[in-house]
């Protein structure tokens, strides 16, 4: 796997971005790199979801590159990323109630023969998926979506992203509300997702689940980012001071900027 | 793959509890475990047909005993299919808007305004009954663009949109056909289809083609899915349903093939061309909701538009063209109205048509809440409206306990649908 010091699978630099008057990124740097899991930290307000947007190609940037394999692309529509490979799992999952997990998994983009859909291979297909991601909590894939638990929901809406070969998978707050074992499960499959060769982001407020799978952790602060590290090289309460002052001890940003933006 | 997911299950059920890995689909699922299964999506709240086929039996049980010689007779059943028919039609259509949790109240008068310029064009006009027909649909395709251009694009909820559009439309009647009036229908096509029979020999190869091609289909479809390793349903299952299925058209045809007529010297007999027509709009619609994309894109938008919007849909055009469906199909409905009655009449439609076509929808099983409902809905709670109406009819029952009745029914209808929806939202998660 690609180390730290190899290219970024995914990179944005110095971007920028505003809503009117309100500077909401500030010269963002922000990495992405294949097999390894970035948590995404930050308070409510910091521009999280924001950034997640610039990728998606929900907001257009104002300035600023992004860089997929080293190579400088435009992205500007959900299209645009999704042919990059770039897969973004929201928080409200997106699945249809009243369909079944293979029909979901192939929503918008059903495999057809003729005019006819290829059940047989949605259905094979969808199941490969949930496999190769050591998914074993799914009683059948023709089961309705609204017979599944918190925690399978959650690994549907993942696996979905998964089946278009995706190389980049954002993942917002996948565990905000699920139980203590959901969580774990889908905690180890955002793991195998790493595993499996893609560029993982977590976006989490949850102090445990970052330090259980994130490689790095960039945290940002009023739309700076106050730090990119190795998760192993802080701790957790390095990453809360990080949070919720933009510095701790000698990282993050400089006193006098982070003082100026409260 | 399925070797290794093979190699894989064994190893797996050792610790894990039954219920993952794909069991279910994996296994050779049994006969009782399917009833099971099948209990199971009952006390969920997910009903399917059972409502409308009890209800079937029980007031078909409850008239035959009340008038035992009229209800079963040849004459009645053919005359109980052929009232059915504009009902049906147009609770096919409903179907469509129904699964997008949306409502047509306009739908009956489509139908009615279709076949005002259907029989305008054909009397008035001198145009052959073609030209006339493909006028009619089109007036109902172009009805439900508007509909759903409303509702899609200005946002206007269906509700309102198709209530304006009862009374505009009403208007649009009164002056195609000219107040008090009525535009008699004479072409013999037209006509034809709901006061005449299929040739007896036409019907039995018909039938016999249907019984075939649907036994086929589920063999087949079983057999591919068994090599293919995809979850299915037990083999006697399907035979019991290819059995039953059979049965139920050849016996149709073999009953609806006998001499009805009241005079020996004539002989009335075969399928009526309207019970044709419905079971091609069923063939129809049944295919396109299930087998296709769209019909998938339908459900998607009728379960989670947010959800079909995310995934790429093109949920205003599926809203759009959804609502000229349903109008296409009262349209059809209406001119089969119009057929019965040998006229257009400026009232067509303006009555409980459209209500116990809804009716229809909701008892054979599509919710009013959008995302759940098959074409063969319209069928079963069309022949339910149409036993009621008819029976109570033998039984000459006074007009206001008729709508009392079938009122009754369709309250009943919903509350069924409302709670089975509670029930499904309290086990679902």
């Amino acid at each position: 796997m690609t180390s730290e010091n190899g290219t970024p699978l995914l990179e944005l630099q110095q971007i920028n971005k505003s809503f009117g008057a309100v500077h909401v990124l500030h010269n963002v740097d922000f990495s992405v790199y294949t097999g390894q899991v970035t948590a995404l930290v930050g308070d409510n307000g910091a521009g999280k979801s924001t950034l997640i947007k610039c990728v998606a190609g929900i907001h257009p940037v104002d300035s600023g590159y992004i860089l997929f394999n080293g190579e400088k692309v435009g992205i500007h529509g959900p299209r645009d990323a999704a042919a990059l490979g770039i897969e973004i799992v929201y928080q409200d999952l997106a699945l249809a109630d009243n369909l079944d997990i293979a029909q979901n998994m192939f929503l918008g983009r059903e495999r057809k023969r003729g005019a006819i859909l290829d059940e047989a291979y949605m259905e094979q297909e969808a199941r490969n998926t949930l496999a190769r991601l050591s998914v074993r909590t799914v009683k059948s894939v023709r089961q309705q979506v609204a017979s599944l638990s918190g925690g399978q929901r959650q690994t549907v809406a993942i696996a979905k992203a998964v089946l278009w070969d995706s190389k980049v998978v954002i993942l917002d707050e996948p565990t905000a509300a699920l139980g203590v074992a959901q969580t774990e499960q889908v905690l180890a499959l955002v793991r195998r997702l790493a595993e499996t060769g893609h560029g993982v982001v977590l976006i989490s407020h949850n102090m445990n689940d970052v330090f259980e799978v994130a490689d790095r952790i960039t945290a940002l602060f009023l739309g700076r980012v106050a730090a990119d590290v190795k998760a192993s090289d802080v701790t957790r309460s390095q990453v809360v001071e990080l949070i919720t002052a933009g510095r701790s001890g000698d990282l993050g940003l400089a006193a006098s900027t982070a003082a100026e933006n409260i | 793959m399925s070797e290794s997911t093979q190699s894989e299950s064994p190893r797996a059920s050792d610790v894990l509890t039954q219920d993952t890995a794909f069991e279910a689909d994996l296994r050779e699922q049994s006969v009782s475990s399917a009833l099971r299964d099948y209990g199971i999506r009952l006390r969920s709240g997910d009903l399917g047909a059972l409502p409308a086929i009890l209800g079937l039996v029980v007031l078909g049980a409850l008239f035959t005993a009340l008038r035992p010689e009229t209800f079963l007779s040849n004459q009645n059943i053919a005359n109980l299919l052929v009232q059915a028919l504009p009902v049906t039609i147009l609770a096919m259509g409903l179907v469509f808007v129904l699964l997008l949790g949306e409502i047509d109240l306009a739908a009956g008068v489509t139908g009615g305004v279709s076949a005002a310029v259907l029989a305008t064009l054909l009397s008035e006009q001198g145009q052959p009954w073609y030209l006339a027909t493909l006028a009619g649909l089109g007036t109902g395709l172009a009805i439900g663009f508007v509909t759903g251009w409303l509702v899609a694009v200005l946002g206007i909820p269906s509700f309102v949109v198709t209530l304006a559009f009862f009374l505009g439309l009403q208007g649009i009647s009164l002056r195609l056909i000219g107040e008090g009036g009525t535009v008699p229908i004479n072409d013999d096509v037209i006509v034809a289809l709901a006061n005449k029979n299929i040739p007896l020999v036409a019907g039995w190869i018909l039938a016999w083609v249907c019984v075939i091609a649907y036994a086929g289909a589920g063999l087949f479809g079983w057999y591919r899915a068994k090599t293919k390793g995809l979850s299915r349903p037990p083999l006697a299952l399907v035979v019991t349903r290819v059995v039953v299925v059979s049965l139920l058209i050849l016996g149709g045809t073999s009953l609806l093939s006998q001499d009805r007529a009241r005079s020996p010297v004539v002989f009335l007999g075969g399928i009526p061309w309207g019970v044709l027509l419905v079971a091609v709009l069923l063939i129809i619609c049944t295919f396109l909701l299930g087998k296709t994309a769209y019909g998938r894109h339908i459900y998607a938008v009728g379960g989670n538009a947010e959800a079909a919007r995310r995934a790429g849909i093109n949920v205003t055009w599926v809203r759009i063209s959804v609502f000229m469906i349903g109008s296409t199909i009262a349209a059809i409905s209406g001119i089969v109205a119009a057929s019965r009655l040998n006229s257009a009449t400026p009232d067509a439609g303006t009555r409980t048509e459209l209500l116990l076509a809804v009716g229809a929808a909701v008892i054979g099983g599509t919710s009013l809440f959008g995302g759940k409902g098959k074409a063969r809905d319209a069928v079963l709670g069309g022949l339910v409206i149409a036993v009621i109406a008819n029976g109570l009819g033998l039984l000459g029952a006074k007009a206001y306990a008729q709508f009392l009745i079938t009122g009754g029914f369709l309250l009943l209808a919903a509350s069924v649908d409302a709670l089975a929806r509670r029930r499904r939202s309290a086990t679902g998660r």
